[in-house]
This record gives structure tokens, sequence and C-alpha cells, in this order.
């Protein structure tokens, strides 16, 4: 459990921003205690101060995880945010994508939301936006990058990709030996 | 849609006000139609009269098939006699009764028209209940529409045709007499028939005589036909008897005989062996067979059930011993299905009604769990995998058994507590403890196993747990890393005999061995688990034990263990249903309070087979470690490796506290007693061991010729550690000269070291050198081999106290010069008492010490 560097904490926040914009700063200032953000094997954790010092006692190698997973700086110092995050994420996010209960399954298994499966979408969506992908009764379930802005998505081709696929919670199946 | 008829005219639905209601009355059958079953009609006159005659024919034939039984068994003995007499006679009586008895009569002359007749009537014999009743009713209708002179033909044709061919063939008789039949069979039938009935009217038994005489107005083919009821009746009645007889020897279970218990027999056969031999066993005085006793009852029972259901013999036997026989079938039973599938709603996200309802949105057919769980649903029938739906994948509920909720709800979490889960993989129980302390304070999810942490990883990411730490040790050394904890769960690794509907490899591949490998971790787990508790916490001090075994060596007994060698009672476990934990198990006998713990079995409360303790941990001292049956036992077992491990452990923890440790141990006078009679086994250490006795021995100078003479009087050694408070400068010197011991004993000692260092804190500390030196041998070294594979094994435990050597040696360094004064004293001093006291033995270990001594010192200078 380290503290992130300069660089990566800049490339972490600029993700992080992507999705939830100004909303970042609630992770820092919280009212329940401060919060941090620690390195652990390019993984990154959101952690509480006084959870993290309760963790430091465990040796790094016996130490598995604590608090909650980010996602991980790659081997060229890109921070990839991992589906783990969403629990942070989704609350504060103002862009959001709702799918049609048909379209579920296809996210889920980790293809991009396509027209036909667009239920909503919040105003205003920017193109190359992150945003959190809902179902019709308001369970995230994972998040993507806008390929149209809303604006576009209105004229767009039944089968024209809106969201680019970046991580969902079919993933805890999928991959749950490369989650953290 | 056409409307439902209502043939009750009784119950009359009201018409409603729709259209179709008036348009569309019910459907109304003719009285004919419906069933006339029910009403009694009025019978004319002559009804009345055949009826009262029916009635009274009946009675008779009932009188007289007693007398016919009897007076059967002798017409059997009389044909015996009158075999060879005429074969006539004999056809002729073995006309009356078709039944096995006659079976010789068959080989007689006119055994082909037996022969043919027989299986008719047998036939007859099946039918013959219907026939009967439906001729009876037959006869009534007809009466009803004809004139009796009519009815007769009629009646004729109609019973022949429902009582059988035979029947029909005697009614064509008559008719047919003189016709020639092209059937040969046929023909000698006919003749055979008629014959019959001509027996019948000339036998000499009075019943058909006296039928005959009282049906004179039915024509002779009635007569021939109630004569053939009346005997298959009889013969139905005989068979009756038989089978009856059958039963009531069968109601007494037959011990089966050595070769039927070899030869292998169906499965059903062997079910229906164990169902005799439980009801034999319910009530024995009764039901036994002579000359058999309960042992070969229960050991031929404990067969079945291994082939029946599987089961290894040792295994079955261990059950045997935990349940009444009746008790133990039904737990197999139930073993044998799986339990119904539970969800837990994860209370961090969702509710469980929420969570309900979208589940019965897509498909699922759920329950709640019982009035126990707030967040338990049972899953009856799902469309959709239940363990992939989007919810599931959102962290809305988590698959778990029932069972698990327990020890959970029994740990009763409470806000802002650190609390630790021991063996936690795969997180359910973890996360439910989060849920209930909704995420606030700190959680430690621990599992030894790297793999299975993932899942911990997976599980609280997905159920969005954010207060969890999770780590990876090996349980037994936890008390290392962190303690202080206000709640342990301990949900310890075990043989998994309550979820053999889970895992039915548990059935054959446990043994004896596999239970005590078990029960010896999950003492070490759970002695660390309480050491891992704090007692002082305001809110908890709390250790709930756990396992999914329902043997009573990996409960009860590991809870006993831990109650005798740590600060803790048990408590009750919070949980309103479950049986009681066993005070009493084979020659066990617990603590008493073990009856607040609880057992859940899958047959009686419908989950996984269960065992829940909750310990409260009253102070944090650890009491002295002493020995007990429960060791005894445990060593006598071959896994005694795992108990040198235990007392590994319990050496880390003494170089922990050891001034605490050492002034108890000078108080516990018991412990002295203990030690003396394993005395001998002192004698028969290895040499290093001793080498440390003698080291002692010389360095107390003068008094110790006296003390190796009385040594086992403690007056006396209080007196000798007396004169040598004074001279605490000798004792360091004999300190720093077992350290140099240590030091010089190179790499591949580590085992010497590792044993000597778990004395030295003692050694240090105590003023009593040879008490303490005494009992911690006696108490830790009586299996130093095994002890030694231990440590090789251990390397980390061997790694912590190299360091401690390392600290050590500084100190043996500074007194480096005084050691070899005294080493040049001692040998003085020795010489003056090989003159003494010391006996010739002594000497020459002296000796040995000695120069041991010198090379080791030499080793060391070279080293520095």
């Amino acid at each position: 459990m380290k503290v992130l560097s300069e660089e990566r904490t800049r490339a972490l926040f600029e993700k992080l921003t992507k999705y939830i914009g100004v909303n970042v700063k609630l992770l820092i200032d919280r009212p329940d205690g401060t919060y941090c953000f620690r390195e652990k094997k390019d993984r990154v954790y959101y952690i509480s101060e006084r959870l993290l010092q309760l963790a430091q006692t465990v040796k790094p190698d016996h130490l598995i995880s604590a608090g909650t997973c980010f996602g991980k700086f790659t081997k060229t110092n890109k921070f990839r945010l991992h589906i783990t995050a969403l629990t942070y994420i989704a609350p504060y996010a103002p862009y959001k994508i709702w799918v049609k209960p048909s379209a579920e399954q296809q996210f889920l298994y980790g293809n991009h939301v396509i027209k036909s499966g667009l239920g909503r979408i919040t105003e205003n969506t920017p193109k190359h936006q992150g945003v959190v992908i809902n179902t019709m009764s308001d369970i995230p379930i994972g998040f993507g990058v806008t390929a149209r802005s809303t604006t576009e998505c209105r004229h767009a081709d039944p089968l024209a990709t809106i969201a680019f696929h970046q991580a969902d919670i079919g993933e805890y199946i999928r991959s749950e030996d490369t989650l953290v | 849609m056409g409307r439902k008829a209502k043939f009750d005219e009784t119950k009359k639905v009201k018409k409603g006000p729709g259209r179709k209601a008036k348009k569309q009355p019910d459907p109304v059958f003719k009285k004919g139609l419906i069933d006339d079953d029910k009403e009694e009609k009025k019978l004319s006159h002559r009804q009345k009269q055949r009826a009262a005659r029916r009635a009274k024919k009946r009675k008779e034939i009932i009188e007289k098939k007693k007398a016919l039984k009897e007076a059967k068994k002798n017409v059997v003995k009389q044909q015996e006699k009158t075999i060879d007499e005429s074969d006539e006679i004999s056809g002729d009586e073995n006309t009356k009764g078709f039944t096995d008895d006659n079976k010789e009569w068959l080989t007689l002359k006119q055994k082909g028209k037996k022969a043919v007749k027989e299986p008719k009537s047998d036939s007859d014999d099946e039918t013959e209940e219907g026939s009967e009743d439906m001729s009876d009713e037959g006869e009534e209708q007809e009466q009803d529409q004809d004139s009796d002179n009519v009815s007769d033909d009629n009646e004729d044709e109609k019973t022949d045709q429902k009582s059988g061919k035979e029947m029909y063939k005697v009614g064509k008789l008559d008719d047919l007499f003189n016709d020639t039949d092209d059937d040969q069979q046929d023909g000698e039938e006919d003749t055979d028939v008629s014959h019959k009935i001509t027996y019948d009217s000339d036998s000499s038994e009075k019943d058909d005589d006296d039928d005959n005489e009282g049906d004179d107005d039915m024509l002779p083919i009635e007569k021939a036909n109630i004569r053939l009821k009346k005997k298959q009746k009889l013969d139905k009645k005989l068979a009756d008897q038989e089978l009856q007889l059958n039963i009531a020897k069968q109601d007494v279970f037959a011990f089966p005989s050595e070769e039927e218990l070899q030869n292998p027999t169906s499965l059903q056969d062997i079910h229906q062996r164990i169902k005799d031999v439980v009801t034999v066993l319910s009530d024995f005085s009764r039901l036994k067979e002579e000359g058999r006793s309960r042992c070969e009852y229960t050991d031929l029972l404990l067969k079945d059930l291994c082939v029946y259901y599987s089961y290894n013999e040792f295994l079955m036997e261990v059950l045997m011993q935990i349940f009444p026989v009746q008790e133990l079938v039904e737990f197999l039973e139930a073993s044998e299905v799986a339990r119904p599938l539970t969800i837990r709603t994860n209370s961090l996200k969702t509710r469980r009604r929420d969570l309900a309802q979208a589940l019965i949105n897509r498909g699922v057919n759920l329950d709640p769990v019982g009035k126990w769980s707030k967040v338990g649903l049972v899953i009856y029938s799902s469309t959709v995998p239940i363990g992939a739906t989007p919810e599931y994948l959102a962290g809305h509920y988590i698959l778990q058994g029932a069972s698990s909720f327990l020890p959970v709800m029994a740990l009763a979490p409470q806000e802002n507590e650190r609390i630790l889960d021991m063996c936690a993989a795969p997180g359910g129980k973890a996360s439910h403890i989060a849920a209930i302390m909704k995420n606030t304070g700190s959680l430690f999810a621990n599992d030894a196993n790297k793999e299975r942490t993932k899942a911990i990883v997976g599980n609280f990411h997905r159920l969005g747990v954010v207060n969890a730490v999770i780590c990876n040790y090996d349980g037994r050394l936890f008390p290392d890393v962190i303690k202080g904890f206000d709640r342990v769960l301990l949900d310890a690794p075990c043989t998994g005999t309550g979820v053999i509907a889970k895992d039915p490899s548990v059935k054959t591949s446990k043994d004896q061995k596999d239970i005590q490998r078990c029960f010896n971790l999950q003492r070490q787990l759970l002695l660390a688990a309480i050491d891992c508790c704090n007692a002082k916490s305001s809110t908890g001090g709390y250790i709930v034990y756990s396992t999914c075994s329902i043997l009573p060596e990996e409960n009860e007994w590991v809870v006993n263990y831990a109650l005798k060698r740590r600060n803790v009672k048990l408590v009750p476990a919070g949980l309103d249903f479950g049986t009681e934990g066993f005070v009493k198990y084979r020659h066990h006998r617990f603590h008493p309070s073990l009856k607040l713990t609880r057992r859940f079995y899958p047959h009686t409360h419908n989950m996984d087979g269960f065992f829940v303790a909750k310990l409260k941990k009253f102070s944090n001292v650890i009491p002295e470690p002493f020995k007990d049956e429960d060791d005894e036992e445990v060593k006598e077992g071959e896994d005694v490796q795992q108990n040198g491990d235990a007392t590994q452990e319990e050496q880390a923890s003494k170089t922990k506290a050891p001034v605490k440790r050492s002034a108890e141990e000078s108080k516990v006078e018991p412990q002295n007693k203990k030690s003396k009679p394993t005395k001998p086994m002192n004698g028969a250490k290895p040499a290093k061991v001793s080498m440390v006795v003698t080291e002692e021995s010389t360095s107390v100078s003068k008094a110790n010729t006296q003390e190796i003479n009385v040594q086992n009087k403690k007056k006396n050694r209080k007196n000798k550690n007396k004169k040598n408070a004074g001279g605490q400068k000798s004792e360091n010197i004999e300190i720093s000269k077992q350290q140099s011991i240590n030091v010089s004993g190179g790499q591949d000692k580590v085992v010497a070291k590792t044993e000597e260092n778990a004395h030295q804190p003692k050694v240090s500390n105590s003023d009593k050198i040879d008490s303490s030196n005494k009992s911690s041998n006696t108490l830790e070294n009586k299996s130093p081999g095994k002890n030694k594979k231990k440590n090789k094994k251990k390397n980390k435990q061997g790694l912590k106290n190299t360091e401690t050597d390392v600290v050590k040696k500084n100190e043996g360094k500074i007194t480096e010069k005084i050691e070899i004064m005294a080493a040049k004293k001692l040998k003085n001093k020795k010489k003056k008492k090989q003159v003494g006291q010391l006996n010739s033995k002594n000497k020459n270990v002296d000796i040995k010490t000695s120069n041991t001594l010198n090379k080791f010192k030499k080793n060391k200078n070279k080293k520095t």
C-alpha cells in the first residue's frame, strides 16, 4: 500500500473526471472520514484512512485487497477503470444511459450498446463522454463511453453503436480471477 | 368455452347478472342419466322375496364355509387314503377344492381335464370379486324390467358373460348339449363340468345339497353358477389366509444366513432389510430373534446402510453413534437430497421485498426462508439461471445456504466494531457481517487459501462491501498479525459431514485420520480466534465457532478444549431453534454449558448439518497450558504432528509474555506434580537437552550437589534459589553459555535452537532455573523428534526464533569473557564434585559438556 505518484494521481483523476466530472472531489472530501487512494501492485484502492491503518498491519505479501479497488495502471501507465469502481461511480455520474431489458443481457456479455437497445439517455450527453449504463429499473450494470451525442442518437441507425462497452458487471463472473 | 355442467343439483350457483348467464343456463341432465346409485329404488314384491332369499343364502354360505374348511382338511386326508380305491371319487373330491393341497391328485387319470379346469378357475378367481358384484347388480336391474321367467334366461346369459368363459360354456352345455364340438378339449371340459355338476348334486357334502334343496326354483345352470362362486370365494379366502400367514411370518424379521449375506442381493432387498432391522431395533425385546444379540442386528444394519447409501464403514459407525437408528435413516435419506436453494438479500443494496419482486418478474418462484431471517429467500423454481441474473451481478443477493446465516446471526455484529472472519472464503458470511454493520467499522476477511481469496474479493466488490481488508494468512498465525477484535467468527474447515448432499465424496473419503487432522486444526484455529478477540471490548468480546460438520469430535470437543485452555465461557447463541449440543458423547463428558451450543440437521431443520457455538471471552490472560485426557488421546492417535504444532504455538505464545508465565508456573504446583511421573523421559532425552540440565547443575555450584540428590523436593529447591538469588551473575553466565551453544550450533541445528530458545525466556526470567526447565522440558519435549519435523516445516517459527537469537547473541558477546572465566571455575568445581557426591555418569556428562563448550566457544570466536 503505497501513495500514488504525482503522475499516476493525475492519470487517475483524469479518468475519474471523465465519468463523474466535478463530483471527484466528493470522493475525497467525505463527511464520514478521510478517504485516500493507495496503490498496490499497480492496483489502485480507495480506502478510508482508518481502515488503511489497520490494513497496514498486514504484511504486503498477505494483503489481498483493502477497501475498494478502482482499477489498475497498465504497463504503459494508463489508468483503466475496473467494474469494481461502479459502487462509487454510479451514484455520482452525471451522464447515464438506460438500456432496454432485451439489451441488458447483450451488454452484460460485453457488447456495445446499440440504438435498438437504447432505452433512455440523459439530455445533452456529449460525444465520447464516460457514462454509466443502467437497466430500466435503475440498476447500474456497467459503464462505457458514448459514441454519439444525445442529438445524434435520435437520428441514428437502429444498429448503430451508441456507447462503447468498457466494463460491465458480467465480469464478476467472466473474469473473477483477473478482477483484482 | 363451454359452461361447466352442474352435475350436483343440490349446489345451485347463483345466476349472475352477466349476459351469458341469461342466455345459456347450466346444462340439465335427465334424472336417469345422472348416476342413479345414490337413490334407493323401491323394490317390487318379488324382488323383495328374492333379496330376502339371497340374504339368507349368504348367511348359510358363510356358515358352511367354516364347516367346509374343517371338512376339507379331513377330506384331504381321506383322499390320500382312497387314492387307490377309485379315480372317480378322488376326482370328484378334487373338484371341490382346487387348492394347492391337491396337487398330488393332478397326476392321476383325469389329470388332463382337471389341468384344464384348474387354471380357468384361477382366472375366475382374479375377476371373481368384480364379476360377482356385477352379476348381482345385473340381476337386479334385469328384474326391474322383466318378468321372472324371462329374467332367468337373460340372467344366465348375463352372468355367463360376466363371470367368465367357463360359465359361458356351462350355459352352452345346456343349449347345445348334443352338438358335436370341434375342439376335443372343449368336449372334455364340458364333460368335466357336467361331471362336476353331477358330482355336486350327488355330493356327500351337505352344504351343496342344502343349497339345492333351498333353491328349487333355480335352474340347474343357476345353481352351478352359485356353486362355482362359492368355490371361488372359498379359494380366495384360503389364499388370503395364506397371505396373512406369510405376512405374520414376515413381521418377525428373520435374520439372514451367512450365505444370504455373502451373496449380493438387490438394493430393494437391502432397503427392506434396513427397514426391518430398524423396526426390530425399535422394539428389540419383543421382535428379536431368539439367540440374536443387539450387536448382530446393528452390525447387519451397519453393513446394509453402508451398501445402500454407499458410505464407508467408519463414517457410518460414527454416525450410528450420534443418532438413534430411526433418526439415522432419516438423516441418511435427507443427506441424499439437496437442500432447497436459498439466497441472501444484500441489505447494503436493496430490500428483500424489492428483490423478491424483481426476481418474480424474471420468473422465479420464491418464498421467505422463514421467520427467523429477514434477508433469506428460498428459491423453488426458476426459469432463469439464478446465479447470473442482472440482480445477482449487481450484488443484490448472494447464493448462500440457509445454515450459513446462523453463525452470523449468532455473532450479532454491531456497527463500528472491528470484526474478524478467520476462514472467510468465499465471503458469504463475511459479507453478511458487513451488511449487518452497514459498511461501518472494519472487517478482516482472512483465508488460508490464496486462490479462494479471489472469490472473497469478487463477492465483496460485487456486494459493495467497502470496509473490508482481505488477507491471506494461516488462521493459526493470525494473533501474531493483529489482535483486539471485538468479535471473531470462525467457520472452521471441517470434514463436511453436514453437507453430504452437496459433496457426496465425504461418504467414502473420510476416515479417523481425516477427522483427527480436522479437529486438531480446528482446536488451534479456535485458540487463535480466541486470542485475536479482545475481552475488554465494550460491545463485544465474542467468538462464534461454527462448522458444517455434525461430528461431536469437530464441534463440542473442540469447544470443550478451548473452554479449558482459554478464559472463555459459552453463552446462548441467540438462535431460538436447532437442537442442543451434546454434553455427553460416548465416553466424553463435556462441560455442561455445551448445551448452549446449537446443532442443525438436514432431516429436522431442512438445512445443511451445522454447528454453532458462541463464546464470550472474559479475560485476555492466557491461562497456563496443561495436559489432560484430551491431549493424551490426540497423542495416542497417529496424527501427532499436528499436536506438535500446537505445542509449538504455545511456545511461541509463551515467548510473548515470559514474565507472567514463569511467575504463574512457579505458583502452579500441580504442574510440578504432573511433571514428576514423566521424569524418566528426561533421561531418555537426546544429549542436547540433558546438556542444558547439566550446565545448570554446574552453574549452581556447591548447592548443586545437594540439589541433584533432592531434586524432587520443592523446599530444597526454594532454599537453593534463595542462595542463588544473590548470585545473579552466575545465572547470567549460564544463560550466555546456552546461547553460545545455540549460536554455534550452526544452521543445521535450527531444531535444537528453537527448542532451547523456547525455554530461554523462562530461564532468564525465573529464579527457579531447575523447576522451570524441568517443567518445560517435560511439557514440551515429550516428542522431540516430532518437534523437529515440525520445526523443519515451520521455518517461520524457526526464523523468528533465530531473530531473537541474534539479539541475544550480543549479550553473549558481552559476557564472553565472564563465560571463559566461569568455565575455568566450573572445571575446578567439577573436580571437587567428582570427589564429592556426584556419580560417575554425571561426571562424564560434565566433562563432555565442558568439552563441547570449549568447542563452541572456539567456533564462536571464529565467527566473530
